[in-house]
C-alpha cells in the first residue's frame, strides 16, 4: 500500500508557481479531451484537473454547463472519465491528473469501488466541490488508504474554518478566490492577497489559487501570494469556441495549436 | 423518542450539508441563529402573531360532509391550508424564515419556486418587510403558472427564468443555489420546502409544524379522538412533514402521496421515494431519481409543485424506518380528485393537493363510517385553472369526465 507521503502530489516540489488547469473529460470528445490535456502539459501544466461532467453542478458557471452538457451528450460517465487516465499516459500525459467530480457519481459508483478504480487506473488526486470537511470523513480515510488524496477547498467566507482544513490538507489546498461559482470574471476581491497569505500561514502543502482567473495580468498579481493557480471557465471558453475546428480532421492540429497558445498566453507571467 | 436530525443535520442516513465549502459558513451562521430564535419565546410570539394578524391562522378544519356521504366510508376532515393569505402553506415558512432574515440583519431574500406558490409567499413577506425579492423558477414552469408569474411581479419581486435541464423546480433551485454562492455574504435563501443542506430540513419542519398542531388541536375538539388515517401530498414535502410531525409519535396512520404522473411504470413521474434511490441532490442526501451513473433524471407531474426529482431527508428516513407509508397518485387520479372535490364541496383545490385528496377517497372507502381521514389541503387552485382549462380541451390526453 502506499503510503500518503509516497504519492505523486504529496510528493510536489514547488520551485515556481503551478499552472493547473481545468477540462471536461468528454468535451467535445473523449479523444479530443486527450489531445487537449497533451497541448496543456505541452503549454507548461504542471497538474491537470479532469473534470467529470455532472447534470447538477451547483459549485459551476454557465461556461463548465455547458461544457458538461457536451460531455453528456457523449455519454461520458465517472467511470468512463477515470478509464480516460491511462489512455492520457499512453498518449504521453506525464503530468499528475486530479480527477474534480460531484459527489453523487461517486456515492452510486460506491466509494470503495471508486477508490479501486481510480487506484488502478492511476488517479493522482480528487476534489469534491460539494464535499466539505465535515462530510468527507469516510472519502478521506478511503483516500489515505489507497495514497489518492482528496483535495480541501477553502473560501474567502471559511474564516475560522481554514485552519481546520488547512492542517488536514493532503496534495494541495484549493483557495476559491471569491465569492461565487466558477466562471471568467474581470476583476478579483482586493482582499484576495490577505486571504491567500492567511490561508498560507496554516497549510503545510502548496497553496494554489482558482474560480475566476481568466487573464495574465490575474496571473502576474497572484503569482507572488500563492503556489499555483487553476484556470478552467478561460480553457473551456476556449475550447468551446474552438469546438468545430477540433472536431474536423484537417483544423485540428491548428486548433491545437491554438489552444496550446492561448493557454501559454494566459500562464507567461508563472515562467 | 423522536429526535432527528442530530447535530449534523442527519435524520438517520438521510439529510446532512453536502455544499460548496463558501456555503458552509453561511449555513453554520443560520443554525447558530435559528437555535437562538426557536428558544427566544418573543420570537415565536411575533411568529404566531404574523400568522394570526396578516395570513389569517388559525386555519378552519373543514368536515368534508358531502364527499363523505357519497363515498359512504370514513370521514373526510380537511385542514384549508388553501385559506392562507396568498393561497396555500407556504406562507407560514416564508414569514418565519424572514423574520429569521430580519434578525440576522439581511435585507434581501433569493428564493426558487415550482408551482409559484413559495415564490409568491417569498415575494409577499418580502415586501411586508421591505426586503428586496428575487424568485429563480424554470422557464417551464413560468409557462405553467403564469398568474403567479404576474402576482410576483406585482409584489414587486424580480422573477429569474432558469434554463437549464427541464426547466422546472429541480432548475430554479440549482439556479438560486448558485446565486447564493455568489451573494451569500448579504442575501437569506429562503428554500420554500424540507429540503436543501442542514439546517433547512429542520427550520422548515419548525416553520410549518404549526399546520399539524393546529390539525391536532382542532380534531381533538371536533372528534374527541386523532384522526384514524392523514394523507398529505409530497414533492419535497414541507406541507406533509408540517402536518405529520406533531402525530408521528402517535397511533395515526400517516400517508404520504407522490405525483405518479402518467405512471410509476413509465418513465414520466416524480415518486422519488417509491421509484428513486439514496443520492445527494441540492444539498442533502435522500432519494432521488437517477440513473445508475449518478446524473439526475428529469421528474415529470402535471403539478409543478410536485415536478422535483429529490424529497425531504426526513421523508426518506420516515420512509426508511416504515413510520409513514408513501403511496403514489397520477395526473389523472389527481384531476379527478380536483374536479371531485370543486363539485362536491365547492373548494377548489391545488393539483398538488389533489394527489392528496385521491388517495383520501380511495383509502376512505376501505374504511369505516366511524373511522375518519384527514387530509391536507395544502392550498387553492386558483394557480391551475389554465393547468385545467388545458385539460378540458384535451391538452394532457386525459378526459374530464363527469363523475355525477
Amino acid at each position: 500500500m502506499l503510503q500518503k507521503e509516497e504519492t505523486a502530489l504529496q510528493l510536489l516540489t514547488v520551485t515556481k508557481p503551478m499552472f493547473i488547469p481545468f477540462i471536461v473529460a468528454g468535451d467535445p470528445r473523449p479523444d479530443i479531451t486527450i489531445e487537449l490535456a497533451l497541448a496543456l502539459q505541452e503549454a507548461g501544466a504542471d497538474i491537470l484537473e479532469l473534470g467529470v461532467p455532472y447534470s447538477d453542478p451547483l459549485a459551476d458557471g454557465p461556461i463548465i454547463q455547458r461544457a458538461a452538457k457536451r460531455a453528456l451528450r457523449q455519454q461520458m460517465t465517472l467511470k468512463k472519465a477515470i478509464e480516460l487516465v491511462p489512455e492520457m499516459r499512453k498518449k504521453g500525459v506525464k503530468i499528475p491528473i486530479i480527477l474534480f467530480t460531484y459527489y453523487n457519481p461517486v456515492l452510486q459508483l460506491g466509494e470503495e469501488s471508486f477508490f479501486a478504480l481510480a487506484r488502478k487506473n492511476e488517479v493522482n488526486g480528487i476534489l469534491i466541490p460539494d464535499l466539505p470537511f465535515e462530510e468527507s470523513e469516510l472519502i478521506r480515510k478511503l483516500g489515505e488508504a489507497t495514497g489518492i488524496p482528496l483535495i480541501s477547498l477553502v473560501a474567502p467566507t471559511s474564516k475560522k474554518r481554514i485552519e481546520m482544513i488547512a492542517s488536514n490538507a493532503q496534495g494541495f489546498l484549493y483557495c476559491v478566490s471569491s465569492l461565487g461559482v466558477t466562471g471568467v470574471r474581470d476583476t478579483l476581491p482586493e482582499t484576495l492577497n490577505d486571504f491567500l497569505t492567511e490561508v498560507k500561514r496554516h497549510s503545510r502543502v502548496p497553496v494554489v489559487v482558482g474560480f475566476g482567473i481568466s487573464t495574465s495580468e490575474q496571473v502576474s498579481m497572484l503569482k507572488n501570494y500563492c503556489d499555483g493557480v487553476v484556470i478552467g471557465s478561460a480553457l473551456v471558453q476556449k475550447i468551446e469556441q474552438l469546438n468545430d475546428l477540433l472536431q474536423t480532421e484537417e483544423k485540428k492540429e491548428e486548433a491545437l495549436a491554438e489552444f496550446r497558445r492561448y493557454a501559454r498566453s494566459l500562464t507567461a507571467p508563472l515562467r | 423518542m423522536y429526535n432527528v436530525p442530530n447535530e449534523n443535520g442527519r435524520f438517520g442516513d438521510f439529510g446532512g450539508k453536502f455544499v460548496p465549502e463558501t456555503l458552509m459558513r453561511p449555513l453554520e451562521e443560520i443554525e447558530e441563529e435559528l437555535a437562538k430564535a426557536l428558544a427566544d419565546e418573543e420570537f415565536k410570539a411575533e411568529y404566531v402573531r404574523i400568522l394570526q394578524e396578516y395570513s389569517g391562522r388559525p386555519t378552519p378544519l373543514t368536515f368534508a360532509s358531502n364527499l363523505t356521504k357519497k363515498l359512504n366510508g370514513a370521514k373526510i376532515y380537511l385542514k384549508r391550508e388553501d385559506l392562507n393569505h396568498t393561497g396555500a402553506h407556504k406562507i407560514n415558512n416564508a414569514i418565519g424564515q424572514a423574520l429569521l432574515a430580519k434578525r440576522m440583519g439581511k435585507k434581501k431574500i433569493i428564493a426558487e419556486t415550482g408551482a409559484g406558490q413559495h415564490g409568491v409567499a417569498a415575494a409577499t413577506v418580502a415586501a411586508h418587510f421591505g426586503m428586496e425579492c428575487i424568485v429563480f423558477m424554470g422557464e417551464e414552469d413560468i409557462k405553467r403558472q403564469e398568474l403567479n408569474v404576474f402576482r410576483m411581479k406585482l409584489l414587486g419581486a424580480k422573477v429569474v427564468p432558469a434554463y437549464s435541464g427541464n426547466r422546472t423546480l429541480k432548475d430554479a433551485t440549482n439556479e438560486a443555489i448558485r446565486y447564493w454562492v455568489q451573494h451569500c455574504d448579504d442575501h437569506f435563501y429562503m428554500i420554500g420546502s424540507v429540503v436543501g443542506p442542514h439546517p433547512y430540513p429542520k427550520m422548515v419542519r419548525e416553520f410549518q409544524r404549526i399546520i399539524g398542531d393546529e390539525a391536532k388541536q382542532q380534531f381533538l375538539e371536533r372528534e374527541g379522538k386523532l384522526p384514524d388515517v392523514i394523507v398529505a401530498c409530497v414533492g419535497g414535502g414541507s406541507n406533509a412533514i408540517g402536518m405529520f410531525y406533531p402525530f408521528l409519535e402517535d397511533n395515526v396512520t400517516l400517508v404520504g402521496v407522490e405525483a405518479a404522473g402518467k405512471g410509476i411504470d413509465t418513465p414520466h413521474h416524480a415518486a422519488t421515494i417509491t421509484k428513486g434511490t439514496k443520492g445527494v441532490i441540492h444539498g442533502s442526501l435522500t432519494y432521488l431519481l437517477q440513473d445508475e451513473h449518478g446524473q439526475i433524471i428529469e421528474p415529470y407531474s402535471i403539478s409543478a409543485g410536485l415536478d422535483y426529482p429529490g424529497v425531504g431527508p426526513e421523508h426518506a428516513y420516515l420512509a426508511s424506518i416504515g413510520r409513514v407509508r408513501y403511496e403514489s397518485v397520477t395526473d389523472e387520479e389527481a384531476i379527478w380528485a380536483f374536479q371531485l372535490l370543486s363539485r362536491e364541496e365547492g373548494i377548489i383545490p391545488a393539483i398538488e393537493s389533489a394527489h392528496a385528496l385521491a388517495k383520501a377517497v380511495q383509502l376512505a372507502k376501505t374504511l369505516r363510517s366511524d373511522q375518519t381521514v384527514l387530509v391536507c389541503l395544502s392550498g387553492r387552485g386558483d394557480k391551475d385553472v389554465q393547468t385545467m382549462m388545458n385539460v378540458a380541451k384535451g391538452g394532457n390526453g386525459i378526459a374530464v369526465a363527469n363523475r355525477n
